[in-house]
């Protein structure tokens, strides 16, 4: 739960033959909401969605070589208020008003999970693609831990989670909305209870299961008039066992297995929890160079056999220059563990290669995970531009299966290491000083010196040296 | 720290300890799984099972199956590539309940704060140290001692740390710490330096070996204790057990020690909160580390808490006893130089020199027999105890168990009588050449063996040195032929351990009678090949691969005619 994803800030979404959308956009357009999931676990998870869309002088140039298509992932980032000040910034109304004013670093860096989103795309606004707006998308999830935070109590409000209420919507949007979960609420077992009531519902099928959720929309006026601010509460009437949640039909987790400082394996675990369906996975692993794949001890076994791949690619590294590259797509089958393992030698890096933090570890980026998930709830495909944010998250592709990407856990391995301590230091630095030493000494060693004579005296002289040279005594 | 500051917490640990006191013969599984979860853990469970190769006496098992239940606190933000372990190991009975109690007060009072910034494992093993080690293996997927085991299914990425607790009684009253692990390996001293100052910060009672802490280093007493306490540490090293189930971390190099709560008697006794704090301290201050423990030793001895004798130190004297084993290996070699130039010098003039060629040949050929027979010797001692316990069993009235030890010595003891017969296949015509072309071998081999155990296992390599150097440089086949056999045996490997024993149970100021020795060297010989076979301690395999036939070349030297 508590995995904070790594920034992969470079989405670089491509668009494909056909637009993304048909309808021409309006101009400069924000659209923001909140979407809050109250979770089994007596947790609360928020994400707020903001997107803007510009029009731009640019003009698509006809397909995308995929030549320039670049993927790269930071597997270390630590999250801290130094992430959201410049995101917010990037926000029309900045944090003055609308949705953002949630946004208070103390609170948001308060919680068990954090990840943070920019995501750039060019979108067609017309049918033929002639010209393009630029949408910029950016998305912020937290889960507030009910343990920490809520002092043992499991009821939630927007004043307790982020210590501010809504007052006003953000003058430049379009639409500005809270969606709160309450799918529990409307069935018999009336578990949860939210405050002030809401108006108007939305229903939607999210990864699979059909949702109900209340909209607070900030542009009606009655909303925010009543008592000049909106303070949405949650209340759990019978308190959630604690229990085992839920477990998604597709999850994964990688580890490094075997010990010492000379061989290791990868293995990836991929779950498809499915009762029925089996369904294919495109697993995505960079690998730095530093970790020597075999790529013949590569094994894919499923429920005890060995699982083919119908498709691999795969891109030996380059020293110091790239990584690895392997891509594959699996069939998992109907309820069932896979497990995918290759094994590495750790390579021995030069002096200067090191981090000045060594025995920390390397990171390894985490493999990503794309699959088309079969939903248990037929959905029916929707109007992007009509629908809430969120929904796009998750999209679905027909009637039957959602879209996913995970990202595993990114790992650590420790490298064979040189002893960085004193005696190495010492033996720097004694290098250092000889090498100075030695070569001002040198220097001035073979150095030839010349005194540079004034030029003085004129013809007289050069005669008188002339005549001297003849017989044999040293000029003036 | 307000751990257990409010009535609240301090009443629930009660509660907990009262449930556990109650006699359980298993882990109480789905119990401990309910309490994790309810404290906000994420939980999994790992059952194992192992079939030991023969029925370990000591802790009355044979076929084990069990379950492991730990549970995750996951660091808020954090990306799980790094934790800490907690470990309980807890055996058949209950002995270990009050420990549990605390790890999971610990663990209720970890979950509510915010600073963690790696993952914490707090782990329940069943059946002691066989728990752990298949929550290890199964952690690192590997499979190093065939234990069958289920997979794992929530991982917490690299363990930098571990911490493992035992509270054998109610009443506290002193801590003790133990760092030896399997074969030797030591945890880096920064985790102990660490333990100390959490000792003296809470004013707590730390014992090393069981010993107090010399407090007066200038009068004769206090370096008199630490040497009591340096030797303890040596014996226990050398043993290559690991002493509580840290010792099994070490191999994957996580830095771990044992915490053990002792009841001595003594006047002050400390709550549970007093442990709750250095521990709550230790893993605050394990949290904020960046790097692994790498900084300070990781080969040291301890003659005191507060002290260590480093390497640099210590390995000079194994160096100047092995340097005797070299320096005799070098007298032999002139003398067989100058025994060659000799017999070639008589002989030259007349013709070309005849008698040098069969004489080498000779030599050559009187070593190769007993170093076979030797090392076959060894390989028997290695192989046959366990592989034919069962016929032992058929055809005496002994249980397996007992079959092992006695077939091991049995085989001991044939490999005097057998091999310093065989050269009189070979007749020599110079025989001084023979044996002293024999004991080169051996003391070369002698030497290249104890120095690399001295480098894996200083405490081994020098208690082999002391005892096996002397006799190995005086053994010859004339002069005093009793004397050196009575040396010879009274340093050969099985002595050595048995003279261990008694010499650590002095030193624990609990004198063995000789009939309690005995008992006690037969229970060390099979806990020493179960251990081989359980963990992958590496003592048995050396001292009977490696330096029983070394031994044996001795032996075969002085009863060289």
């Amino acid at each position: 739960m508590a995995a904070a994803m790594p920034l992969a800030l470079l989405v670089l979404l491509l668009l494909g033959r056909r637009g993304w959308c048909l309808a021409e956009p309006p101009r400069d357009s924000l659209r923001e909401e909140l979407v809050i999931t109250p979770l089994p676990s007596g947790d609360v998870a928020a994400t707020f969605q903001f997107r803007t869309r510009w029009d731009s002088e640019l003009q698509r140039e006809g397909d995308t070589d995929h030549y320039f298509l670049r993927y790269a992932v930071l597997p270390r980032e630590v999250v801290c208020t130094e992430n959201l000040t410049p995101w917010k910034k990037l926000l029309p109304c900045s944090s003055k008003a609308g949705l953002s004013v949630l946004l208070k670093a103390d609170r948001l860096f308060h919680t068990s999970y954090h990840s943070q989103a920019v995501h750039i795309r060019p979108v067609c606004r017309n049918a033929r693609c002639t010209s393009i707006s630029w949408e910029l998308r950016q998305t912020l999830s937290v889960v507030f831990d009910a343990f920490i935070t809520g002092q043992g109590k499991k009821d939630w409000s927007l004043f307790r989670m982020f210590s501010r209420t809504l007052t006003e919507p953000c003058p430049l949007a379009s639409e500005s909305r809270v969606y709160v979960d309450i799918t529990n609420y409307n069935q018999d077992n009336e578990t949860l209870e939210v405050n002030p009531p809401p108006t108007t519902t939305y229903q939607d099928v999210i990864l699979g299961t059909r949702k109900i959720y209340a909209i607070y929309d900030l542009l009606d006026t009655a909303m925010i008039n009543n008592s000049r601010n909106l303070n949405i509460q949650l209340k759990w009437k019978r308190p959630p066992e604690n229990e085992a949640p839920p477990v998604p039909f597709l999850h994964a987790q990688r580890y490094v297995s075997g010990y010492g400082l000379q061989k290791g394996e990868l293995s990836t675990l991929l779950y498809n929890t499915h009762p029925y369906r089996a369904f294919p996975v495109l697993l995505l692993d960079t690998v730095p160079w530093y970790l020597r794949l075999y790529v013949h001890t590569l094994t894919i076994t499923s429920k005890g056999k060995e699982n083919k791949p119908s498709y691999i690619h795969y891109q030996p590294a380059q020293d110091r220059l790239q990584p690895h590259l392997l891509e594959m797509l699996i069939q998992l089958p109907a309820n069932s563990v896979t497990k995918v393992s290759i094994q590495f030698e750790r390579a021995l890096l030069k002096w200067t290669e090191y981090t000045p933090d060594p025995n920390h570890g390397f990171y390894v980026s985490p493999s990503v995970l794309s699959a088309l998930v079969p939903s248990v709830v037929a959905a029916k495909p929707v109007d992007w531009e009509e629908s809430p944010l969120f929904n796009s998250l998750f999209p679905v592709s027909d009637g039957s299966n959602y879209f996913v990407r995970l990202y595993t856990e990114p790992l650590l391995v420790n490298l064979p290491t040189p002893d960085f301590s004193m005696p190495y230091n010492v033996i720097c630095l004694t290098c250092t000083v000889v090498a100075v030493c030695y070569g001002s000494f040198y220097n001035l060693l073979t150095r030839t010196f010349h005194i540079e004579e004034p030029r003085t005296g004129g013809l007289a002289k050069r005669l008188a040296n002339l005549i001297r040279r003849a017989r044999g005594v040293p000029p003036l | 720290m307000g751990l257990l500051s409010d009535p609240v917490r301090r009443r629930a640990l009660a509660r907990l300890v009262l449930r556990l006191n109650a006699p359980l013969w298993a882990l109480p599984v789905a119990w401990l799984e309910r309490t994790m979860r309810s404290v906000g853990l994420e939980v999994y469970t790992q059952s194992f099972s192992r079939k030991l190769p023969f029925p370990d006496e000591t802790h009355e098992r044979y076929m084990v199956s069990g379950t492991n239940v730990y549970g995750i606190l996951r660091a808020p933000r954090a990306a799980s590539t790094e934790s800490l372990v907690l470990t309980v190991p807890c055996g058949s009975d209950s002995t270990n309940s009050q420990a549990v109690g605390l790890l999971l007060a610990l663990a209720a009072h970890f979950r509510g704060q915010i600073y963690w910034a790696k993952d914490i494992i707090f782990l329940v093993t069943e059946h002691d140290l066989l728990g752990t080690e298949a929550w290890l293996e199964a952690y690192h997927d590997v499979n190093v001692t065939g234990m069958q085991s289920s997979p794992l299914q929530g991982r917490a990425g690299a363990i930098q740390a571990a911490v493992a607790l035992e509270l054998s009684s109610d009443v506290v009253t002193s801590l003790d710490v133990a760092v030896e692990g399997l074969n030797g390996q030591l945890p880096n001293l920064d985790l102990l330096n660490l333990f100390q100052t959490f000792c003296q910060k809470g004013g707590l009672l730390c014992t090393l070996q069981g010993k107090l802490q010399p407090q007066d280093w200038t009068s004769l007493d206090g370096p008199l204790q630490g040497l009591q306490t340096l030797l303890l540490m040596v014996l226990r090293q050398a043993s290559g057990r690991p002493h509580g189930s840290h010792g099994l971390f070490l191999r994957y190099r996580v830095e771990a020690l044992t915490l053990r709560g002792i009841n001595s008697f003594r006047q002050y006794k400390y709550d549970l909160v007093a442990v709750g704090k250095a521990l709550e301290g230790m893993f605050r201050k394990l949290n904020h580390l960046l790097e692994r423990l790498h900084q300070s030793f990781f080969l040291y001895l301890l003659p005191a808490l507060s002290r260590f004798v480093s390497i640099g130190l210590y390995m000079p004297a194994a160096g100047f006893l092995l340097l005797v084993l070299g320096l005799k290996a070098l007298e032999l070699w002139m003398q067989l130089h100058e025994a060659e130039v000799g017999v070639e010098e008589p002989g030259g003039a007349p013709g070309p020199s005849v008698p040098l060629p069969p004489s080498q040949g000779v030599g050559l050929a009187s070593l190769v027999a007993p170093l076979l027979i030797s090392q076959a010797m060894g390989l028997a001692l290695y192989v046959l105890p366990v592989l034919g316990q069962h016929v032992a069993t058929q055809h005496f009235p002994v249980a397996e168990a007992e079959a092992v030890v006695l077939t091991l010595l049995a085989i001991y003891a044939a490999g005097l009588a057998l091999p310093h017969n065989t050269h009189r296949v070979v007749s020599t015509q110079a025989p001084d050449r023979g044996w002293m072309a024999l004991k080169l071998v051996a003391l070369i081999y002698l030497a290249l063996q104890l120095g690399c155990i001295a480098l894996t296992n200083f405490s081994l390599g020098f208690l082999l040195a002391t005892t096996m150097v002397p006799a190995a440089a005086l053994a010859k086949p004339h002069g005093p032929r009793t004397l050196y056999a009575a040396l010879l045996v009274l340093t050969s490997p099985a002595a050595t351990l048995l003279g261990s024993l008694f010499l650590w149970r002095e030193l624990q100021e609990a004198p063995l009678s000789l009939a309690e020795g005995w008992q006690l060297f037969l229970a060390a010989l099979a806990q020493g090949v179960l251990e081989h076979h359980t963990y992958g301690a590496l003592l048995f395999p050396l001292l009977s691969l490696g330096l029983y036939p070394c031994w044996l070349l001795f032996w075969n030297v002085l009863f060289w005619k």
